[in-house]
C-alpha cells in the first residue's frame, strides 16, 4: 500500500550492515594491540595473546572468578541504587520547576565532585568497609543518572499530555502509555553511561582499599610491575561488560525501542 | 445509541495571559443535539481554542461551557481529532486505537481502522505511515470512543482530493448512522458545504460571531449546485466587508 513501509524491511538492511562492522571492532582492536606489541616487542607491553594466556592460568588457578564476583556484586549494587534515587530525583527536578531551581546548584557540585574524594571522606568516616565502597559508588554516579533523567522528563511532549487529558486517561494509564515510553530512552543513555562509569570507580576505590576485587588484585601487581597480570584482570572485566552490553544492553534497547525509525 | 449531546457555550473571558489581549470576551453559542457545527474563520481566531475549551483540557476561561448541562472537563471524552495526527510513535496503529479506550478489544481497534481504509496497516508504526495516513488513524481512534461528541479540527487537511472525497462520504455516513453531535474546523469551505448543517463564521480579535449560517438541505441530498451554492454563501460572509 502506497505511504507503508513494510515493517522491518529498511530496518533489517542497515542493522545488517551495522552488525556486520560492529562485529569487526573488538578484533580490529586486538589486531591493532598485537601489531603495536610485536613492533614494541617489549617485556612491558605484552601482546593479546599473551594477556589470553595469562587470563588462563589466573581462571584456573587463581582467584581470577572470586576477584570478578566480589567487583560484579559491588558495581551491581551501586548501578541499581544509583539507577533507582538517580531517576526518582531526575523525574522529580523535571517535574517541579521550583524544586529543580532549589537543586540544580546541588546537582552541579555533585557532578563535579571529584569521585576519589568522595571515596576518601567516605572511608574516612566510615572506615574501609564494603558499605563505604558502595555508598561512594553510588554517591557518585547519581547526579548523573538525575541530570540525564531531568533532561529526559524537560523534553516530554506537551501535546502528548493534552492527548491524555482530551480522552480522559487515567493516571496509571497517562504514565505507562504517555511517560513511560518518553523516559525510556533516557533510561537506557543513563543505564549505559552509568554502567560504564560505575565499575571504573569501582575499580578505583578498590585500590584505595577493600579485601578483594579487580582493582585490589591490580593494586598488587602493580607492586611487582606485573603488567600482563594487570592487562588480564582488566581484560577479564571489560569481556564481562562486553557480555552485558551485547547480551542484554543491547537487545533490551532493540526491544524497547523498535518503534523508532532507523537512521540511514 | 443516544444521539449527541446538547452544547451551551458562554465564554465571559478568555485570554493567555492576564496582561494578553482577550481571544473571547462575551462569545455565546448554544448547539441543539446530533448537529454537525463548521466553525470557519481565519487562521490564528481562535478556532482550535475554542475545540479545545469544548473538550474540557482548558478550563481557564471565565464564563460555562456545559454538555447536556454537565460541565465540560467533568463530561465524557468527546472523539477527538488533533490538527497533528498526535500518534502515540512508541505504538502500532491498533495499540493507539485501542490505547485511549481502556477494553478495547484488538478485534474493534482492526475494525475501527478498516473502517477508515486502513484495515492492513494496523501493525505499522506512525513513521512508516504517510502523513495522510496517520490522519486516518488519528480519525478512526476518534471514532473508536464512540462519543456522542465529536470535536474535530482541520480532520481533512493534508489529504489528496480523491482521498478527502472518500472521508467526506465516511464522515456523513457515520453521522447519519450515530447522530453524535460535531463541531468540527476547517478554513476550507468545502468541507462544511458537504457536511454541516450549521456553519458559525468567525473573525477578530477578541473572535465574534460574523455570521451563523443554517444549511437546511439534509446532507444526503446535496447535489454540486447545492454544495456550490453554500460554498459561495460562506465565503462571501467570510469576504472583508467593504
Amino acid at each position: 500500500m502506497e505511504g507503508f513501509q513494510q515493517i522491518g524491511e529498511r530496518d533489517t538492511g542497515a542493522a545488517r550492515g551495522g552488525g556486520l562492522l560492529e562485529l569487526a571492532s573488538i578484533p580490529l582492536l586486538l589486531l591493532v594491540w598485537q601489531g603495536l606489541a610485536m613492533l614494541l616487542a617489549q617485556r612491558l607491553f605484552p601482546t593479546p595473546i599473551m594477556v589470553a594466556a595469562q587470563i588462563w592460568d589466573f581462571a584456573t588457578t587463581g582467584r581470577l572468578f572470586a576477584d570478578l564476583g566480589k567487583t560484579l556484586l559491588r558495581a551491581s549494587i551501586a548501578f541499581v541504587l544509583a539507577m533507582l534515587i538517580g531517576t526518582a530525583i531526575g523525574i522529580v527536578l523535571g517535574r517541579v520547576r521550583w524544586l529543580d531551581r532549589l537543586f540544580s546548584g546541588w546537582l552541579l557540585v555533585g557532578l563535579n565532585l571529584p569521585a576519589i574524594v568522595v571515596a576518601i571522606v567516605l572511608y574516612i568516616w566510615l572506615g574501609l568497609t564494603e558499605t563505604a565502597l558502595i555508598l561512594a559508588v553510588t554517591l557518585n554516579k547519581i547526579p548523573l543518572v538525575a541530570a540525564t533523567i531531568r533532561e529526559g522528563v524537560r523534553s516530554f511532549a506537551p501535546d502528548l499530555d493534552e492527548l491524555g487529558a482530551v480522552f480522559r486517561l487515567t493516571r496509571r494509564r497517562r504514565l505507562r502509555l504517555i511517560l513511560l515510553p518518553q523516559l525510556t530512552p533516557f533510561v537506557l543513555a543513563a543505564a549505559r553511561t552509568g554502567l560504564s562509569l560505575i565499575w571504573k570507580i569501582v575499580l578505583v576505590f578498590e585500590v584505595l582499599g577493600s579485601d578483594g576485587g579487580i582493582g585490589y588484585r591490580i593494586a598488587i601487581m602493580f607492586q611487582f610491575f606485573n603488567i600482563a597480570g594487570i592487562l588480564a584482570y582488566t581484560a577479564s572485566f571489560i569481556l564481562v561488560v562486553l557480555a552485558f552490553e551485547y547480551g542484554i544492553l543491547r537487545p533490551l534497547e532493540r526491544r524497547i525501542l523498535r518503534w523508532r525509525p532507523v537512521r540511514p | 445509541m443516544a444521539t449527541g449531546p446538547a452544547l451551551n457555550i458562554h465564554i465571559a473571558d478568555k485570554r493567555f495571559a492576564a496582561a494578553a489581549p482577550a481571544l473571547f470576551a462575551d462569545l455565546r453559542l448554544d448547539i441543539v443535539p446530533a448537529s454537525t457545527v463548521a466553525l470557519v474563520g481565519p487562521s490564528g481566531v481562535g478556532k482550535s481554542s475554542l475545540l479545545r475549551l469544548i473538550a474540557g483540557i482548558d478550563h481557564q476561561f471565565a464564563g460555562s461551557i456545559t454538555i447536556d448541562g454537565v460541565a465540560a472537563h467533568a463530561a465524557p471524552p468527546p472523539g477527538f481529532v488533533f490538527q497533528d495526527p498526535r500518534l502515540l510513535p512508541w505504538l502500532s496503529a491498533l495499540d493507539n486505537i485501542r490505547a485511549v479506550r481502556p477494553g478495547c478489544t484488538l478485534a474493534e481497534a482492526q475494525a475501527a481502522l478498516a473502517r477508515v481504509g486502513l484495515g492492513d496497516v494496523g501493525a505499522a508504526y506512525p513513521h512508516q505511515l504517510s502523513g495522510g495516513m496517520q490522519r486516518r488513524v488519528a480519525l478512526a481512534r476518534a471514532l473508536s470512543v464512540n462519543a456522542r461528541l465529536l470535536l474535530l479540527d482541520e480532520p481533512f487537511v493534508s489529504l489528496d482530493r480523491p482521498l478527502v472525497a472518500e472521508m467526506h462520504h465516511l464522515f456523513a455516513s457515520i453521522l447519519t448512522e450515530t447522530q453524535p453531535t460535531v463541531v468540527f474546523v476547517s478554513h476550507l469551505a468545502d468541507d462544511a458545504a458537504r457536511l454541516a448543517d450549521r456553519v458559525i463564521l468567525l473573525d477578530q480579535r477578541p473572535a465574534r460571531i460574523i455570521a451563523d449560517l443554517t444549511l437546511p438541505v439534509p446532507r444526503a441530498d446535496r447535489d454540486a449546485a447545492t454544495i456550490a451554492a453554500y460554498r459561495q454563501r460562506i465565503e462571501t460572509g467570510l469576504a472583508p466587508q467593504g
